[in-house]
């Protein structure tokens, strides 16, 4: 066997936006093997919830990522509303799908922006990202929040969208749709992003019902499945929209498919808005007084695909347990398949390809036992250990 | 439809159906038939594996593997109990890659074991974590009520 070389990317690494290790074992320029470490990003926040009562799990949900800070209050609303057997109105129903689609344009835009960036290609990045600010702007005008909207609750929302605003959303929307022809153009004509990103980190179809990967991942390698049509809750019912396929399952198929959502997303909206007018006025929550015992399987297509919340209520003001699958969770296992046998330079776009948030995937607890008397760590003791790791990363295994 | 056909293969295996709507079904089934149903499902069927949950309660430690018909949108939970002083139940890993992750992390988190698990190594810890606790396991009190 000829020698491997590793090529750590990560922990902290200026690839990726957040921490997480891969080991990429090489043979010249081509990646043999891949392996990742995870565990630094842990939050716990299933073992939070379940000493927080519902109303303020949403507010804890909200923080698992910052991208797409919509989709677990989305899942956790369906999961309790299942339990609750709560049917909200409409119109909080279009205000929840106005703002889970605007967080798809904005996680989308965000991507494309991204891997633009760790192709090279810097023009698109800024593009992408200085027309997604409008979209981060129209929260601000309707949430109050940047990100993290605080919009959701058990039985509803906790603003209503005035009609009075809605008009100035339709103008932003107009010039979104515009700037997404030019990243369209730019992404989908160009030849240097054609020969980047074509025919690299192909994930077959077999590959993606093997890691059950979701969203935008599964969608390009011919796997149709979205959440919003086959489960369908909030207002994706009420509106005509159709879901984005491709076939090729390659870097360039996964940018397609999230492109041409951006434009099923705006249509949403608009529909969305369209239906809040003639609404003219309404509730925008049902009251819920209690939570029954129970359990819930609530699931939301979040922009990197199906998030899924297992609800148990044992009839108290909090959930007895609470388990919270995000999407990267599957899909960032697929790089076992997309990398191995690609060039270095390509493994990493390939890695980037699924929309990766590491965020979402840790949420997970590894509180001390506190009856095991372990010590927790102090600030000498973190950064002895963080340097014998590095150590033990270089030292070639 | 799906669910008719599956009491019907899995007379004995299926100890009990829930069915809370069209889209939500739980089967709670004997821990010794989670593979051949699991395969039928993900193999014949062409269901969707979602995640599953594992909780700690007195009846012992419950596994809820989570499975999705994408084209009716159904949710099926298989539901199983497993033993409180020795959980282990058979792994799906080498059925299908999807349950790789999730069944590490429950054996971290709650000391579960999955029998024939390609690599049971820690998922989120990296191997310097106290061994022998379990983070997500809960204390009852003798008598068997509540929590200690």
């Amino acid at each position: 066997m000829s020698k491997q070389t590793l090529i750590p990317v990560g922990p902290y690494h200026p690839l990726q936006e957040e921490p997480e290790l891969f080991k990429l074992y090489c043979e010249g320029e081509i990646v043999k093997d891949v392996k990742w470490e995870t565990g630094y990003n842990h939050r716990g926040i299933e073992k939070l919830a379940e000493k927080k009562s519902y109303d303020e799990v949403f507010f804890l949900v909200e923080r698992i990522c910052g991208i797409c800070s919509t989709s677990h209050p989305f899942a956790f609303a369906n999961s309790v509303e299942e339990i609750a057997a709560v049917e909200i109105t409409d119109r909080a129903k279009y205000i929840r799908s106005i703002i889970g689609e605007l967080e798809r344009l904005h996680s989308h835009l965000l991507w494309v922006g991204l891997a633009g960036h760790f192709l090279g290609y810097n023009t698109v990045f800024m593009w992408a990202w200085k027309y997604r600010e409008p979209v981060l702007d129209l929260f601000e005008m309707i949430t109050g929040n940047r990100n993290s909207y605080a919009m959701f609750k058990v039985g509803g929302v906790r603003r209503d969208i005035e009609n009075l605003k809605i008009p100035a959303i339709e103008k932003v929307l107009a010039l979104v749709k515009k700037k997404t022809d030019l990243l369209v153009g730019a992404v989908m004509d160009d030849p240097v992003i054609h020969a980047r990103t074509k025919g690299v980190g192909i994930l077959s179809r077999q590959d993606i019902l093997e890691f059950a990967a979701v969203g935008p991942t599964a969608r390009a390698s011919g796997v149709d499945i979205d959440v919003r049509r086959d489960d369908p809750y909030a207002a994706y019912p009420l509106v005509n929209w159709k879901v984005i396929t491709a076939e090729a399952g390659d870097v360039f198929a996964k940018a397609q498919v999230r492109l041409l959502e951006m434009y099923e997303s705006i249509s949403i909206i608009e529909q969305c808005l369209e239906g809040l007018r003639k609404e003219k006025e309404g509730a925008i929550e049902v009251k819920v007084k209690h939570i029954p015992e129970g359990y819930g399987t609530g699931h939301a297509e979040a922009p990197r695909g199906e998030v899924f919340h297992f609800v148990v209520s044992d009839g108290s003001n909090s959930p007895a347990r609470h388990k919270i699958r995000a999407p990267s969770y599957t899909n960032i296992a697929t790089f076992k398949k997309s990398c191995v046998g690609q060039s270095i330079s390509d493994a990493t776009i390939s890695l980037a390809a699924v929309d990766p948030c590491y965020c979402c995937t840790e949420r997970l607890a590894v509180a001390l036992d506190q009856q095991s008397g372990r010590r927790i760590m102090n600030a000498k003791e973190i950064i002895s250990h963080s340097a014998s790791l590095t150590n033990k990363l270089l030292q070639l295994e | 439809m799906v669910l008719q056909e599956l009491q019907t293969s899995f007379t004995k295996e299926i100890l009990d159906a829930t069915a809370r709507s069209e889209r939500r079904v739980t089967l709670r089934i004997d821990p010794a038939a989670l593979l051949p149903l699991s395969e039928h499902l993900f193999k014949e069927l062409g269901f969707r594996f979602i995640i599953a949950s594992a909780l700690h309660t007195k009846r012992g430690f419950e596994i809820y593997y989570h499975f999705s018909y994408d084209k009716t949108g159904l949710v099926l939970n298989l539901h199983v109990i497993l033993d409180q002083d020795k959980p282990e139940i058979d792994s799906l890993s080498n059925m299908f890659e999807a349950t790789n992750w999730i069944e590490r992390e429950m054996h971290e988190l709650f000391g579960i074991d999955f029998i024939n698990h390609p690599n049971l190594e820690q998922l989120l810890s990296e191997g310097n974590w106290a061994t022998g606790e379990y983070p997500y396991r809960k204390k009852f009190k003798s008598n068997g009520e509540g929590q200690a």
